[in-house]
């Protein structure tokens, strides 16, 4: 709050000093997103391919442009910046990576679908780089108001996202039911900034652990009332059950790169706030969240793996998977130890690639069957497009976290976590949930390569479509990340290492 | 807390608060007009509103009134995104509510 007051004050107070170097992956993504719209609303005859090709440009400059930060905090500690107000640490900077790479994967996947629902303009690109941008801010927020501002960027643009296909009803309608249920969880996440503030005096999450480190807070009720809320609030960003209920529709009804972006982006946003509140700020009362945490993730988990079975749309099953996941990363989040926050960081990284690949051939099977999903659209899907099928298998593979995979790595290193951490009831229910939901996958595996012969007129259809160039890309880098990194999984592991202690150690160091 | 003073404590305004934010909930819950729904979760950010400046008040902290004027610029930046969302709706369906919404389920 006090940057702001100084416009006044400056006499008395020395103004904060900004550590711009910080700061520049997330200055790159918002420059980047205004320029965009500054050049395609001046020049008008741009090629069709032009803001996608630049959208991706600005993806890979922000995740360049993490790597001096990077290496700067890994040799002189993490600091925070303006006032105390973001932080710099290998945490913010990990999220901050996996988020520019959802962004470059999705707009590789929306170049082909805009295209076909002619869809014309660059709000796709403009808002997936400010939504980005609101998920780095999140990463990095050392203050809750600050969280809440990031938290609001990141959603606002993926409401227009959902809504983005005007001539789908399906989409409009994904498009309000996540407005209002994210409205309304923004509302509880905000009430519990307001009563945490009320209990410790302060919404800097630095300042709030140093006090509840020292000093015995004296309205506990509203403390905890205040926990809960924020948790309720973040758990509905990240799909958790029972929080979980717009996840399916929205996912259905959204176009399918946003979907992707969603999975990925989104869900590495919203376990970066969460991660950032409760381990590192409230990492005092941590026995009193856990068992909280504990509760959903048992219930999420069991959620994502149980309904997902009854589903026919394939759409509907991967946000069913993605719901369990949500589970695994709360298993990781109740862990509440550094190796924890290690295990949720690797599992972000490697679920951004499975899923962003998921979708990939999703977009690519809906744009022979005209925006359907049915899983009757995967029928023979091996003998028409080989390539494709044996593709979507290696994701679901890695999803169900089956070896040689980075789903397996992610898999094991939650567990191992938690394990670790004594939950191993907790540890137990995310294996059995992890084998129930390998039935899903195996079911849409089945149903690619048993040939069926009484529907092969709409995979004729199917066959006779390009791969969009996109579409092809991702799917291909996606396929060398899981498959590359799930033999070789020492480099994000390290990195996922690295980006722990530092975050731990940031809140503490961070006044100032 | 203590009812029985002259002057409304900073407990009144929390119980207001919290009594403002349970109505917007419940009536986000309950109306099925999109219009209306979208109302009661301005009325819930506004809740939370009197609960930062009574909690500001009460300490003396300038920060919880600041809070409010982010929150005021993140409920106006809701309300166009919002507003922009229900007009395609309602165009598309006019007098649309809550429950014809209904294409996805399963």
């Amino acid at each position: 709050m006090g940057a702001l007051l100084l416009a006044e004050s400056s006499v008395l107070a020395p103004a904060p000093s900004v550590a711009w170097w910080g700061l520049v992956p997330l200055i790159v993504l918002v420059a980047g997103a205004v320029i965009l719209l500054t050049i395609t609303s001046l020049a008008k005859n741009l090629p069709s391919w032009f803001a996608a090709a630049y959208t991706v440009g600005i993806g890979v400059a922000t995740f360049c442009a993490v790597i001096p930060p990077w290496t700067r905090v890994h040799h002189h500690g993490a600091i925070s910046t303006l006032s105390g107000m973001y932080g710099v640490d290998g945490f913010s900077l990990f999220i901050t990576a996996v988020l520019a790479c959802s962004v470059v994967l999705a707009a590789l996947l929306g170049v082909g679908y805009l295209e076909r629902e002619g869809i014309r303009g660059i709000e796709f690109y403009v808002l997936l780089l400010l939504s980005a941008a609101g998920g780095v801010v999140m990463a990095g927020a050392n203050d809750l108001i600050i969280l809440f501002l990031g938290l609001e960027a990141l959603s606002l643009a993926v409401y227009v996202l959902a809504a983005m296909n005007l001539r789908r009803t399906q989409s409009q309608e994904a498009g309000i039911k996540y407005f209002v249920l994210g409205a309304f969880s923004s509302a509880f996440f905000l009430y519990g900034i307001a009563l945490v503030y009320g209990a410790t005096g302060s919404t800097n999450l630095a300042v709030i652990k140093t006090f509840l480190a020292t000093r015995v807070v004296a309205d506990e009720t509203m403390l905890f009332i205040g926990f809960a809320l924020l948790l309720v609030g973040l758990a509905f960003k990240v799909a958790a059950a029972p929080f979980h209920s717009w996840t399916p529709d929205v996912y259905q009804g959204s176009p399918s790169p946003v979907v992707a972006y969603m999975a990925s982006g989104v869900k590495a946003a919203g376990f970066a706030g969460m991660i950032r509140v409760f381990v590192v700020g409230f990492g005092q009362y941590a026995d009193t969240w856990q068992p909280a945490i504990y509760a959903l993730a048992v219930l999420t988990l069991l959620v994502g793996s149980i309904l997902a079975v009854r589903q026919t749309d394939v759409k509907r099953m991967l946000a069913y998977s993605s719901i369990s996941h949500a589970g695994f990363l709360l298993v990781a989040v109740e862990a509440a130890t550094p190796k924890g926050v290690s295990a949720a960081v690797f599992y972000l990284a490697a679920y951004t690639f499975m899923v962003a690949g998921s979708f990939g051939v999703v977009t690519v099977v809906g744009n022979g069957h005209r925006g359907r999903h049915d899983l009757s659209s995967y029928k023979s899907l091996a003998k028409e497009r080989p390539a494709l099928a044996f593709a979507f298998t290696i994701f679901l593979f890695a999803q169900a976290g089956v070896p040689f995979t980075t789903g397996f790595f992610a898999k094991f290193s939650v567990i191992s976590a938690s394990v670790d951490a004594s939950s191993y009831w907790l540890a137990i229910v995310a294996m059995v949930s992890s084998v129930i939901g390998a039935f899903l996958y195996l079911r849409i595996v089945l149903t690619m390569y048993l040939d069926d012969h009484h529907d092969t007129g709409s995979v004729a259809v199917a066959a006779k479509r390009p791969v969009p160039f996109g579409a092809m890309v991702v799917i291909g880098v996606c396929v060398l990340v899981t498959l590359g990194f799930g033999i070789v999984p020492g480099i994000i592991e390290n990195l996922a290492r690295d980006a722990v202690p530092v975050l731990v150690s940031a809140a503490t160091s961070a006044v100032g | 807390m203590t009812f029985a003073v002259d002057a409304p404590t900073t407990d009144w305004y929390l119980m207001l608060s919290a009594v403002l934010f349970s109505l917007g909930a419940l009536g986000l819950l309950v109306r099925r007009n999109p219009l209306v729904m979208f109302m009661c979760v301005e009325l819930m950010l506004n809740a939370v509103n009197i609960t930062f400046v009574a909690i500001g008040r009460e300490l003396k902290d300038v920060g919880g009134q600041l809070a409010v004027f982010f929150v005021l610029v993140v409920a106006a930046a809701e309300v166009v995104v919002g507003l922009a969302i229900i007009v395609t709706i309602i165009r598309r369906r006019p007098g649309a509510n809550a429950d014809d919404i209904s294409v996805l389920k399963g």
